[in-house]
């Protein structure tokens, strides 16, 4: 049974809570790691191999003293993620994901496996996960998910259409997921990042105004949760940018090339 | 490819860059490139971190553990000095050795074998070296120490790079009660007094002297010499302070000899005659020009060249007056000239320091420049002394090997582990290292 003074109502304000963060080892993530761990917090870091994450974990460790565990977790293991949630033997105040995977759209066109493999990387396998999360905080009446789904999802372009229609639908999960929580005081934040400069996005040759830092990433995102902001754009020029997207026709928009 | 520079913004180079934060990456890398070179967070003046391929170390700056108990900390090498003192001074630890800038990486420190304001008393960067882990052309990391594959530790420290990549080392700090320093500063009418003070303050932990280049005749050598140590008052908190920046690089002209000549009157005007006494926070004893972002830009686009060089004690006296008639002579300003006292010489084969006398004086790159190096040098090597590799974008082959003695036992070592096949920078080229 779960006892009231760990799910204590004012945990969103204690610090020294932990904060799990999955996709741990993506620059944006570890970026929100530090953020997290400056503002007072410890980390639960989650992912594939996450021994390859033991050095960056004893950095945060000894330069800001908080407690940090780095945890094995892979999204499409659905049958694994009740069993991980389970363990921690302290439930985090807010969990937060990065995972997500870019992936090669003419790939995707012609192999299903790898169409699948977007799909179930950025929607399918952040349900499973998100939905376990949900019950547990639901019921507790406190806490907050954040999901980093991407502009791609705001329309379908042919470059990533299919990573992009997975992020929408991820989009869309979490814009529902806050309906439903709100009630139970449950905060919900959607991330879109623009462009960012990370390993995702490594030799591509990005315009230097519309794109992030990590940094800049992680300090929207704490913001954002802090202030309860539903839908964040990072950085905040692609709220405008993808304003005037959305409004362009159709008719107009299938003949474009962006 | 991109234009890389060092902080002398001489020579550039379009270089093909690469950033690594892996160690798997690194090694990758390294079996597909020949003939690259680490660079570390460009603060060298010159061509040692510059070559074709650069491989930027900086990302990787992890800190792995820190034994409160021995003061040691094990840090990855991007890790730049002012991380770490952010870290340590709070909890009332201090670098045992630290150059003028605190933006430089641990790899920096240790490949420059750098030295500070304390070298009569802690000695060289590797001194406070533990151990380090050496990336080897053969993909091998091996650890280094003093008793630990020693000859590889030996030419590792001041090795410039040319050895492998530093990867991550163990370094002790020493222990401080104070982010305060305690400083006096003696005002010196000549060469004669400056070296005396450097005597009379020898127990001194810190010392250095501000020399200004252009007085001429009775007026020759003098100085401002600051000497101090940590107070010992319990404050070390951190108290942020505002940055200056130099937002683009000024017309060459603005630095003419009257500028400088006004500065350093300005400089050596300010202070008071005699002895006085200062209490300055860390920061503004050790970096003084740390608070001013892009400094280098001053000297404008062209820009320019620090020249270092050292003598022995029994010759500097002597070597410094015929020095400093030489550029008075030649009218060419330097912004900044310091003058130190060293102590003894360590083991490393390419470590700059050995006990005497070190003045460093910034040029800007300009016409002429060139020919009245080539003149203090000969000056430098007839009295036995030596050139800052650290420093240098232009010394020759036989200026440098008189000063380095040792380095046959370098490119030994460098043949015995096939590194000058992988690890080469345009200073090691011009100079057959
Ligand atoms: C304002 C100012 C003041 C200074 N004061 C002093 C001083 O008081 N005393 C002093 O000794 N020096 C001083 N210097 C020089 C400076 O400390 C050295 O040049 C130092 O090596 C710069 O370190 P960096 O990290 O910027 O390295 P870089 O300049 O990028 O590289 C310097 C050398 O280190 C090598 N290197 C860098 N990283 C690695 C690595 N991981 N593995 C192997 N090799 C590596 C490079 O190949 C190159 O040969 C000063 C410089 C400035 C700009
Ligand atoms: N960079 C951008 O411009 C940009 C723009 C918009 C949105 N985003 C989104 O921002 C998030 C972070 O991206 P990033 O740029 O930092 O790129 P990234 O490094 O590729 O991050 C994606 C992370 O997802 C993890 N992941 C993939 N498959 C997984 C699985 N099966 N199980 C567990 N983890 C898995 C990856 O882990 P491994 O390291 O093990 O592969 C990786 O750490 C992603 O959701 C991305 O879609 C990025």
């Amino acid at each position: 049974m779960k006892s009231s003074t760990q799910y204590n109502q004012n945990a969103l304000e204690s610090k020294n809570s932990y904060i799990l963060i999955i996709g741990a080892k993506s620059d944006i993530a570890k970026a929100v790691a530090r953020k997290y761990a400056e503002e007072g917090f410890n980390l639960y870091l989650a992912a594939r191999n996450a021994s390859a994450l033991d050095e960056f974990a004893s950095d945060i460790k000894i330069r800001l003293g908080c407690k940090v565990a780095c945890l094995e977790l892979d999204i499409l293991d659905y049958t694994s993620h009740q069993i991980f949630y389970d363990n921690l033997k302290e439930k985090p105040l807010g969990v937060i994901s990065a995972v997500g995977y870019l992936g090669d759209q003419e790939k995707a066109e012609n192999d299903f496996a790898e169409t699948s493999k977007q799909i179930a990387t950025n929607f399918t396998g952040i349900v499973s996960f998100f939905n376990i999360i949900a019950a547990d905080f639901e019921e507790r009446k406190s806490g907050f998910i954040c999901g980093i789904s991407s502009v791609a999802g705001d329309r379908g372009r042919k470059s990533n259409f299919i990573y992009g229609a997975a992020k929408a639908a991820l989009s869309t999960y979490l814009s529902g997921l806050r309906n439903r929580l709100y009630e139970s005081g449950v905060h919900v934040i959607t991330v879109k990042p623009g462009f960012v400069a990370t390993k995702m996005t490594e030799g591509l040759d990005l315009p230097k105004k519309l794109t992030g830092t990590p940094q800049q990433v992680a300090n929207d995102i704490y913001k954002a949760q802090k202030n309860k902001k539903n839908v964040v754009y990072t950085i905040w020029i692609w709220r405008w940018i993808m304003l005037a997207i959305r409004y362009i026709p159709e008719w107009q928009f299938k003949k474009m090339s962006i | 490819m991109s234009n890389t520079k060092s902080w002398g913004n001489y020579p550039k180079v379009a270089a093909s860059r690469v950033t690594i934060s892996e160690t798997e990456r690194l090694k990758a890398l390294l079996n597909e490139v020949d003939d690259v070179i680490s660079y570390g967070n460009g603060r060298s003046y010159g061509d040692s971190a510059l070559n074709d391929n650069v491989v930027c170390i900086k990302p990787k700056n992890y800190f792995l553990n820190f034994d409160e108990e021995k003061g040691l900390l094990h840090i990855q090498a991007g890790a730049l000095l002012s991380d770490i003192l952010e870290f340590s001074v709070p909890r009332g630890w201090f670098l045992k050795v630290s150059p003028g800038t605190k933006l430089i990486t641990v790899g920096g420190a240790i490949a420059s074998d750098i030295h500070g304001k304390n070298h009569h008393v802690e000695g060289c960067f590797s001194e406070s070296v533990a151990m380090l882990s050496l990336l080897l052309p053969s993909g091998e990391i091996v650890s280094c120490s003093n008793t630990e594959n020693v000859d590889l530790f030996r030419a590792t420290c001041g090795g410039m790079g040319l050895t492998g990549v530093i990867v991550d080392a163990k370094i002790y700090l020493k222990k401080i009660r104070s982010r305060y320093i305690d400083q006096k500063t003696i005002k010196t009418k000549n060469l004669k007094e400056t070296f005396e003070a450097f005597e009379k303050y020898k127990d001194q932990p810190y010392s250095v002297a501000w020399i200004d280049c252009l007085a001429k005749k009775g007026r020759m050598g003098r100085s401002l010499l600051m000497v101090g140590d940590f107070s010992d008052d319990g404050q070390l908190d951190f108290v942020p302070k505002k940055k200056l920046n130099i937002p683009f690089y000024f017309p060459s002209f603005v630095l003419n000899t009257l500028s400088v000549k006004l500065f350093n009157a300005f400089y050596y005007g300010k202070v008071k005659a005699g002895v006085s006494e200062q209490r300055v926070d860390f920061d503004t004893f050790f970096y003084p020009l740390d608070s001013i972002n892009n400094w280098n830009r001053i000297y404008g686009k062209n820009g320019f060249t620090q020249y270092q060089f050292i003598l022995p004690k029994k010759n500097s006296f002597e070597g410094l007056e015929e020095i400093l008639k030489t550029i008075a002579n030649s009218g060419k300003g330097s912004f900044l000239s310091v003058l130190k006292l060293y102590g003894k010489e360590n083991e490393n084969y390419l470590s700059f320091p050995i006990e005497g006398y070190s003045l460093a004086l910034d040029f800007k790159i300009e016409k002429g420049l060139f020919p009245l190096l080539d003149q203090l040098d000969e000056i430098v090597i007839n009295k036995g002394g030596r050139i800052y590799l650290a420093k240098d974008a232009r010394v020759s082959k036989a200026t440098f090997e008189k000063g380095y003695p040792r380095i046959e036992v370098f490119r030994k070592l460098r043949r015995k582990y096939n590194m000058h096949e992988k690890f080469n920078s345009i200073q090691s080229k011009r100079l057959g290292i």
